[in-house]
């Protein structure tokens, strides 16, 4: 095939869900063992022979393994799918392309909507907490699985990012290069407290039924649409909230009630309610309680430098948004600090931009730029060029 | 290609091969890129525009966004050989307190700075009372990013005061050979249009200057207990 077709023609698509047996668990870090786990994941492109082409993409809290192909539930194109296809920086005609569904996730990996095999019943809050190192463990049992031993590349963003992180401190060796954009070290105050309203809100509609809301045959819709609602307005900025609504209207004139008269009230009530149809409650609650406990510096003694210290060949390139409030750039600033610190070298860029957190998804074209010219730098050391 | 900036050319004189070097105001990496093929130094640039990020990026090089004022605080004391600040000096807005970090996170500095004694500067201020427009200073006072100029002998004092030896100096102008030169010889703060020089400390340095976080990151000061690192974090004005 050539690439004269539609943009996503010749690409190799690939995936599936991959089952590790009973008997190789997922160890968590908090003690408890998961298994049988599975792995929800997509490819895109084919790993040479060297096997030296393999890129990780690690999605954010409501993502998933669906990159750069149609989603099976919202029939929408991938999450990322401006930035993954021929001719454009994660390109499937040079790089084997990965996106696994996290665990405690709700798209095929194992989560707390599967079923618990010693109860043939969904764990719903049987299931164990995880957290961020946990989801990158469960990763890299695929990465070796698939006989790949180092990763070109890990790639993430917000959530994504962290898990990068994780990959640098607890799989250095199996990294060539990582990409960390809008993410943090560690969850703020302010991050927790966010998240905090979301999962009240879910747990405060009588569908949640204490979390075995699957057994007794119904869902908590409603909370988990009014967690997505708050979650969503930290993902933009005001001024994008501003320019994309302002004070505008619905209809003519205010009707004197609680309908929704203003459009941005009408776009969150669209959010909230489309999310719904795509994502669990009880995964909500997991992965946001594990972007919670997440604090790399903690786990390194207090010292946020100690956990990039075996990664010193890992060449990072980190970038941040400049109205981005949900993970700032200062939160950036101090992972490029303790990489510097750590002797790792590293490139840091904020890109300017006034669409908040969720740039990342838009279409930012210094973003691309300094992305592709740092992946194509790097694949070019790399030998893959 | 084009033949090599004079600067560029002096510069990669001095540094020797596959040492760890940082610049700051890199722009787009044009002479660590060199340093890096040439040299096969260890390149580390800093550059305020996210354009010469990428263009840096882009190149295969290291390069952090920020600038020297601030931003020297991300790289721990002794991280590197050299440190180049080129003609950027007199643009920042503390010059001694840059030049000390410069002696910090390197064991020499390369810095080159305009000479505002130079003849045509001094004869421009007393024949037409107005400030000096060279080919060095080309913009007019009210737009020049130089907002810290200094002479040759000033700059001379500045490093005696700092205990910093002058390894190495030259006289740079533009279309004119390169000149080694003694900077404390009076004529030469006259005669120099630019001077290069290449720094060292004459004793051990301080570490990180206010009590930056770094100091934290690197367990440098007691700290180990949980609140510690947070506090830290925060206290970047």
């Amino acid at each position: 095939m050539t690439a004269q077709g539609p943009i996503k023609a010749g690409i190799e698509i690939g995936g599936g869900t991959w089952r590790f047996p009973a008997g190789q668990p997922l160890r968590l870090d908090s003690g408890a063992r998961l298994a049988p786990l599975e792995i929800a994941y997509k490819t895109y492109g084919r790993l040479n022979e060297a096997r030296s082409n393999a890129v990780l993409v690690c999605h954010a809290l409501t993502g998933d393994q669906h990159l750069a192909s149609t989603h099976p539930v919202t029939g929408k194109p991938g999450w990322w799918d401006r930035f993954v296809g021929p001719g454009l920086p994660l390109d499937p005609e040079r790089y084997f392309i990965i996106c696994t569904n996290v665990v405690g996730g709700c798209m095929g990996t194992t989560g707390p909507a599967s079923i618990d095999p010693a109860t043939k019943a969904p764990y719903g809050l049987t299931f164990p907490v995880i957290t961020i190192g946990d989801m990158v463990r469960a990763q890299s049992m695929l990465i070796e699985a698939m006989g790949i031993d180092t990763l070109f590349a890990a790639i993430g963003g917000s959530m994504g990012g962290m898990q990068v992180l994780q990959w640098a401190a607890d799989y250095p060796e199996k990294l060539f290069s990582a990409v960390v954009i809008a993410a943090a070290a560690r969850h703020s105050a302010q991050n927790i407290a966010f998240h905090e309203v979301g999962r009240q809100a879910i747990m405060a509609d009588p569908n949640w039924v204490n979390g075995a809301y699957l057994t007794a045959g119904v869902r908590p819709e409603k909370g988990l649409a009014v967690a997505r609602m708050a979650a969503h307005i930290t993902y933009l900025s005001e001024a994008a909230l501003q320019r994309k609504f302002g004070r505008e209207l619905q209809r003519d004139g205010l009707s004197w009630g609680f309908d929704a008269d203003f459009q941005v009230e009408s776009y969150l009530r669209h959010q909230g309610t489309s999310f719904v149809d795509r994502f669990d409650a009880n995964s909500y609650l997991y992965i946001t309680r594990a972007l919670d406990y997440f604090d790399l510096a903690a786990t390194h003694g207090g010292v946020l430098a100690e956990a990039f210290m075996k990664a010193r060949h890992v060449k990072f390139c980190v970038l941040s948004f400049s109205s981005d409030w949900l993970y700032p750039t200062p939160e950036s600033r101090d992972i490029v600090r303790a990489l510097n610190g750590a002797g790792c070298r590293a490139s840091f860029a904020e890109i300017q931009t006034d669409k908040g957190h969720d740039a990342f998804f838009l279409d930012e074209p210094l973003l691309d730029q300094t992305l592709r010219g740092f992946l194509a730098a790097q694949s070019h050391s790399r030998g893959l060029a | 290609m084009s033949a090599i900036r004079e600067d560029f050319a002096e510069i990669l004189k001095l540094v020797r091969p596959g040492s760890r070097v940082l610049d700051i105001g890199c722009e787009d990496g044009e002479l660590l890129d060199l340093l890096v093929r040439e040299k096969g130094v260890d390149g580390q640039g800093l550059e305020i525009s996210p354009e010469g990020v990428a263009a840096g990026l882009a190149r295969g090089l290291a390069v952090v966004q920020g600038d020297g004022d601030r931003d020297l605080d991300h790289f721990p004391t002794r991280a590197f050989d050299y440190a180049i600040l080129s003609k950027t000096l007199q643009q920042m807005r503390d010059p001694k307190h840059v030049l000390s970090e410069l002696l910090r996170v390197a064991d020499q500095a390369v810095v080159s700075v305009p000479n505002f004694g130079h003849w045509k500067v001094r004869w421009a201020l007393l024949s037409r009372g107005r400030m000096p427009e060279t080919g060095a200073l080309p913009e007019p006072w009210y737009s020049t990013p130089n907002i810290h100029l200094c002479t040759l002998r000033d700059f001379v004092a500045l490093c005696d005061q700092l205990e910093l030896r002058i390894d190495a100096c030259a006289s740079l102008a533009e279309g004119k050979p390169v000149r080694a030169i003694d900077p404390r010889q009076p004529i030469e703060n006259w005669r120099a249009e630019t001077a290069l020089f290449l720094l060292s400390r004459k004793a051990e340095p301080q570490p990180a200057p206010n009590a930056l976080p770094q100091q934290n990151l690197f367990g440098e000061v007691e700290l180990p207990k949980a609140e510690a690192p947070k506090k830290g974090r925060r206290s970047r004005a």
